[in-house]
């Protein structure tokens, strides 16, 4: 990676991506938007950033695409072992301290923030955020990605502990679907995963069906819809 | 017979050769060597040279014509490399720290042999100062990213064994890291079972060298540390930073700390502050910090370590004063001015 002395360290790295995971009563939600971008192209416009790694664990990547993904096929891998060894589900510590050596370890190739959420029997839901560096940190919630920067204010209004499972759903959507309208590395669709001790659901919700912020106006199939809708003739002066 | 000396390893390099017109096949002794004397005294290793070539994956040169001092300058290269990894496999612990990155292959990679990294999630100042009956630390609950504050619930004074605390400012990770060599170190000393434990002075002097060593490596742990604690009546408080500067005090502290709160403890600082006194005197650095760091957060603890035992308090948030008639008309007589 090209950094030279005086690169400024106090500019952490922009990662196109929303991603973010909160904690309810009973598991957990992770929540991603879809949009893969190299430059200022949209490579994947309906991307899933959620991947799993085990049945119980799944997590959250944002960055570097192939850095994440290789990250995330080692930890499936070491897990799967562990898995066998254990003789019983890993748990979310486990997976997520895996995530951390890796990396930790290679702290100055990698370039990816990862949100690691899960359940097992011994904890519950848990998050665990992973930042750039390789930082551990437990979480009720964590944000990450380009579009995050958007959300600190609004988890630190919104965030309420012991949600039930329909508020933090709502939450993780109208958070993501926020950063989407602002920040252009993040966009297409929001996708869902709930984690709790019954198993994992997958949610999908198209951009199309997202609400409307400020300043966006409702979609239509043409302008000629719009203009019959109104009146017989327009488009007069 | 021909011999090289390695300088730098201080090596004596003998081969032997068996001549042979089509290939040279020939077996070097590693010897060490305690004086200047050809002649070799117990040998450490034997490699055979044709490997020594596979690993220089020298193509077909015909050696005999460039040769004898070529072929036994590029074994003594090669030996170099050998030798100076199989040396840090013997140094104890801090092979740990150069190896535990090569524990698995996998899991990490030896790509950069010239590694200064950049912080990402940073802690700011942390505060320690001897009282009465110990030491009291304080450091808030911030971790930066950048200009963003991202974390407000980070401890950074950890428990160290029985007689130490530690606070840690700069990478997160990197404490993190070191949290796990010092419980490995803590591990250790208790496997003896002699019923000596390590004291502060001791755990400052390791994290020093820890720091040190991987300073000399362009490899640091992005830290700033201070270790304080009490052994036997003895309060130790110290300090250690990322390029293995340590000092012993009776005040430290870390990045911002050491202009803004120094000053005032150089005034204030007394040999026989009591508990309460100290935890004002903490206060009033911690305000000020909070005023003007940029990174400071207003949630900190505050932990106290004595002969009976270590206290990190739960986290607290400080009063700030803003109602100055100053800064409630600041340009009265000079509009435009801030």
């Amino acid at each position: 990676m090209d950094r030279d002395a005086t690169a400024d360290v106090n500019a952490p790295h922009s990662m196109g991506t929303t991603i973010v995971g909160v904690t309810y009563n009973g598991g957990v939600i992770l929540g991603a938007d879809s949009r893969t971008s190299t430059g200022l192209y949209v490579a994947n416009r309906a991307s899933d950033k959620i991947t799993q790694l085990t049945d119980n664990v799944y997590i959250c990547r944002s960055g570097s695409a192939a850095d994440s993904q290789i990250v995330s096929d080692y930890v499936r891998y070491f897990l799967h072992q562990h898995t066998i060894q254990l003789g019983q589900p890993a748990t979310v510590k486990v997976a997520a301290n895996l995530v951390r050596l890796l990396a930790y370890n290679n702290k100055n190739m990698l370039q990816t923030g990862i949100i690691v959420g899960g359940w097992d029997k011994y904890e519950g839901g848990k998050i665990y955020g992973i930042p750039l560096g390789g930082t551990i940190l437990e979480q009720p919630f964590a944000i990450g990605g380009s579009g995050s920067s958007y959300l600190y204010g609004f988890f630190d209004q919104a965030w309420k502990d012991g949600m039930t499972k329909e508020e933090a759903e709502q939450l993780v959507v109208k958070a993501v679907s926020l950063a989407i309208a602002r920040d252009g590395a993040s966009g297409g669709v929001v996708r869902t995963v709930t984690i709790n001790s019954e198993g994992v659901t997958r949610n999908f919700y198209p951009g199309d069906q997202l609400p409307l912020w400020h300043d966006e106006v409702e979609a239509h199939n043409s302008l000629l819809d719009i203009l019959n809708a109104s009146n017989p003739e327009p488009m007069s002066t | 017979m021909y011999t090289l000396l390695g300088e730098e390893l201080n090596l004596q390099i003998t081969s032997h050769f068996h001549s042979s017109q089509q290939k040279l096949r020939s077996t070097i002794v590693i010897t060490s060597r305690g004086c200047r004397s050809s002649k070799p005294s117990s040998p450490i290793f034997r490699v055979d040279c044709e490997s020594v070539f596979d690993l220089l994956k020298l193509s077909t040169v015909d050696y005999q014509s460039l040769g004898i001092s070529y072929h036994a300058m590029s074994c003594h290269v090669i030996m170099k490399k050998f030798l100076s990894r199989k040396q840090s496999e013997e140094n104890g612990v801090f092979a740990d720290m150069v190896s535990s990155q090569n524990e698995s292959s996998l899991l990490s990679s030896e790509g950069d042999s010239q590694r200064t990294q950049y912080p990402y999630v940073t802690g700011t100042s942390v505060i320690g100062i001897k009282y009465k009956d110990g030491i009291l630390m304080a450091a808030d609950m911030g971790g930066s990213y950048g200009s963003t504050i991202r974390y407000k619930s980070v401890e950074r004074l950890k428990q160290v064994g029985k007689h130490s605390l530690i606070g840690a400012s700069g990478e997160i990770s990197d404490f993190q890291e070191i949290l796990r060599y010092l419980d490995e170190l803590i591990l250790h000393d208790n496997m003896w079972d002699d019923g000596n434990s390590l004291g502060p002075k001791e755990v400052h002097n390791y994290l020093t060298r820890v720091m040190y060593n991987r300073r000399n490596k362009f490899d640091p742990l992005w830290n700033s540390l201070v270790l304080g604690g009490v052994k036997n009546g003895q309060k130790y408080l110290g300090s250690v930073s990322m390029i293995g500067v340590h000092f012993e005090d009776d005040h430290v502290a870390t990045g911002f700390g050491n202009h803004l709160a120094r000053p005032i403890l150089r005034e204030e600082w007394r040999e026989d502050l009591t508990f309460e006194e100290g935890v004002k005197l903490l206060e009033k650095c911690m305000r000020n910090l909070l005023y003007r760091d940029r990174s400071a957060v207003n949630k900190l603890q505050i932990a106290k370590i004595t002969e009976e035992g270590l206290t990190i308090s739960e986290p607290y948030s400080l009063k700030t004063y803003w109602n100055f008639a100053a800064f409630k008309n600041p340009t009265v007589g000079a509009e435009g001015s801030w």
